[in-house]
């Protein structure tokens, strides 16, 4: 695919970025000045942004080779590298500009009021537009060091973001553990633009793509898995799944969108964005699956077992993103559809948690869905916007989630074999969890007796709420249908992942879509059984089975990353501080303390009494004279 | 004439005086302890200058004798005014310059 030179609007593109950047410095820089207007600033520069990226789109979608770059300016000139700012705007990046600045702008507006009574909600709005921003920068730049600028200025954004209630104790240790476990991911995206820059001598997309089919296997190998590790940790991925339920201690429109339309997302961006290289290296394509539906499988468990709203709704993100792994782990047949999943994912799962915190709105911020119950009545809006991506999620026939989830399933059957079987089946009982956790959180929170506090009167969101979580439940409907059927994204996306092959149909679609289904209301039924029919307690039963148990501890991650990387660390830092204690301070004062210890008592021989010092004198000269004959005779 | 009979009475005088300085608490005998050992000094230089054939030693000797004449001037009158502050030429009573 040629790249050419943008022209026209697609050449202001940078606006894109610039936008939502200003909006973060005016506010931030403006202070309480700002404090009026600061919040339709920031939704302004948003969906001005979204103006732009639609416009952009329709412009690409005419071009003849629909990739355009952007030069900005030379970012870093030293040495034998050389990394040019710019932009890279190309059906994949159009995707995601949508996506992010779509969701955003419905989230922005939501937030208005969401966090009207909020005395910091200037500064929400700052870092929500640096994050958009962050976010945009990520997708659109044209080499690696580009979105890696991106990628730290979304982890700072949602450091900022997670902590933004600073003054607890829990979100401001949320926000850490977040900010840690993503670090550890970057550490791998940084050493494989290392490693690209030492073996390549550039980290230009174009440039990377073209030469690395010259590496060898193992460096290709390596640069894999490094990319991986840097996409677990922004995509909360096993085995650095732990911090993304933690992280919705932050604001409920940033749990949407953090964890629904953008952030986590990154993961699945980079490895779709990196095709070319996984292309080449099977091994870690294989490893990109296994993670895919190791989380899958980790996420659709716990899920089950947590009675906090948004927590499930956290697990069920970690779920469907291992489904979007599993998706692009599979090469070439899965791209699109793993990016058709997130698309449709970004819709539905911003609604659930728009509509969560639509809940929580009424029930003064309680997230025990145990505390719920009998709200549909109370919350028609939120009930329904509710349902809506709630069956999209759970892939109700025709609904989002049903067509892209089955995208995803048909091509891990297809993959043939013994793992695609394994996959396959991963993968469809991963949707029978999903089916069973989502209907027991609805039938928790809307169903049943109403068991609220005392004191709580529940009440329906004000308009400015409800209205983006419409659109976001038209958007879970339809978006499905749209993206796969009426305009199917796959042809979209083939100018960056190349003529999709024919699909093998080791298992007929209409008997996955049939299968898919059966085990959708299985789950369903399954969760009227365990749910639905009985009353439910307001306290979670403490006796239960080793199995609940586990899962109410999200499968002991915590444990092991404190028993394995938390503990040892601790001992490893507190041997360094002894030592240093010890060991080098021990040395220099103690070097200090026998200087000066002896000296005093060197400085006792200078009595003031003369004759002690002839006897000094004599000696000596006794002392040399004896030295010298000694060496003078022998 | 044998020259070991000098540096042996040389040696004596020396040490007669070197004890004599190191035991001797009156700064008057002290000094002329120290008389001693400079004699003593200029007899092995008296000696060696003999045995050579030489006149080294014996300017030498010459000089020590004047340096000494200078010291024992600046000593004598160190000696006295301790001696009028203190009413004591004991060299173990100025002890001052300790640590």
């Amino acid at each position: 695919m040629e790249t050419i030179p943008a022209t026209g609007l697609l050449g202001a593109s940078w606006l894109l970025i610039a936008l939502p950047l200003a909006g973060a410095a005016v506010l931030l820089l403006g202070g309480r000045r700002t404090d009026r207007w600061g919040h339709l600033l920031a939704t302004g520069t948003v969906t001005a942004a979204f103006v732009i990226g639609l416009l952009c789109t329709f412009q690409l979608g005419g071009l003849d080779e629909p990739s355009a770059s952007v030069d900005l300016f030379t970012f870093i000139q030293t040495g034998n590298l050389d990394v040019e700012a710019g932009l890279l705007f190309d059906p994949l990046s159009a995707v995601f500009v949508l996506l992010i600045t779509g969701v955003g702008a419905l989230i922005h507006v939501y937030s208005i009021g969401y966090m009207a009574h909020d005395p910091g909600r200037r500064r929400f709005f700052a870092y929500l537009n640096l994050f958009v921003a962050a976010m945009l920068l990520l997708v659109l730049g044209n080499s690696y060091v580009a979105l890696y600028v991106g990628w730290e200025g979304v982890g700072l954004a949602s450091y900022l973001l997670i902590a933004f209630w600073y003054t607890r104790p829990a979100a401001a240790t949320a926000a850490k553990k977040a900010f840690i476990m993503n670090r550890v991911g970057d550490v791998g995206l940084a050493l494989a633009i290392f490693i690209m820059f030492a073996q390549l001598g550039t980290t230009s997309y174009a440039g990377v793509f073209g030469e690395v089919g010259l590496l060898a296997g193992g460096t290709v190998t390596a640069l894999g898995l490094l990319l991986l590790l840097g996409a677990c940790g922004k995509s909360g991925q096993f085995p650095l799944q732990a911090w993304l339920p933690d992280a919705m201690e932050g604001p409920t429109p940033v749990s949407a969108l953090i964890h629904a339309a953008t952030m986590v997302t990154a993961g699945v961006y980079l490895i779709a964005r990196s095709a070319p290289v996984f292309d080449e290296t099977p091994t870690a394509r294989t490893v990109v699956l296994v993670v895919g539906a190791v989380t899958l499988m980790i996420g659709a468990i716990v899920g089950c077992a947590y009675d906090d709203i948004k927590k499930v709704l956290a697990y069920s993100t970690v779920s469907q993103i291992g489904y979007m792994f599993l998706a692009v782990g599979l090469g070439p047949v899965g791209y699109a559809a793993g990016i058709a999943h997130l698309l449709a994912h970004g819709f539905f799962k911003a609604g659930l948690f728009l509509g969560a915190g639509s809940v929580m709105h009424a029930m003064h911020d309680q997230v025990d869905m145990r505390r719920y119950g009998g709200l549909a009545k109370k919350l028609p809006v939120t009930f329904a916007t509710f349902g809506l991506g709630y069956l999209a999620l759970i892939g109700f026939p025709f609904l989002s989630g049903y067509w892209t989830k089955d995208a995803i399933i048909e091509a891990a059957f297809d993959r043939g074999g013994t793992s695609g079987w394994l996959l396959g089946g991963v993968a469809v009982l991963g949707a029978g969890l999903t089916a069973f956790y989502m209907t027991r959180l609805v039938l928790m929170t809307f169903f049943g007796r109403a068991r609220w506090e005392d004191g709580v009167h529940p009440h329906e969101s004000p308009p400015v709420m409800t209205a983006p979580m419409v659109v976001l439940a038209i958007g879970s409907v339809a978006a499905g249908f749209l993206i796969v059927e009426a305009f199917p994204l796959t042809e979209w996306l083939e100018p960056v992942f190349g003529e999709p092959e024919e699909a093998a149909h080791v298992v007929a679609p209409l008997t996955v879509s049939i299968g898919l289904t059966v085990v959708m209301l299985l789950g369903v039924a399954a969760a009227w059984l365990f749910v639905g029919r009985r009353e439910v307690p307001t306290t979670a039963p403490a006796r239960v089975s080793p199995v609940v148990v586990a899962a109410r501890r999200a499968l002991y991650a915590d444990t092991v990353n404190e028993s394995l990387f938390m503990r040892p660390g601790m001992w490893l830092t507190r041997a360094l501080v002894w030592l240093d204690n010890r060991g080098v301070d021990g040395v220099v004062n103690g070097t200090a303390a026998a200087l000066g210890g002896s000296s005093s008592r060197l400085g006792r021989a200078q009595t003031g009494f003369v004759r002690s010092y002839a006897l000094g004198m004599l000696g000596g000269a006794v002392l040399i004279a004896g030295a010298l004959l000694a060496v003078t005779t022998a | 004439m044998n020259i070991s009979n000098y540096l042996v009475l040389a040696a004596i005088l020396f040490t007669i005086g070197a004890v004599g300085v190191l035991v001797r608490r009156n700064a008057i005998v002290v000094f002329m302890c120290v008389e001693l050992m400079l004699n003593s000094v200029n007899l092995t230089l008296v000696t060696f200058a003999r045995t050579t054939g030489t006149v080294d030693g014996q300017v030498i000797a010459f000089f020590v004798m004047v340096v000494a004449a200078a010291e024992v001037v600046v000593g004598l009158a160190i000696i006295m005014g301790v001696y009028r502050t203190r009413r004591s030429a004991s060299v173990d009573d100025v002890n001052l310059l300790k640590y």
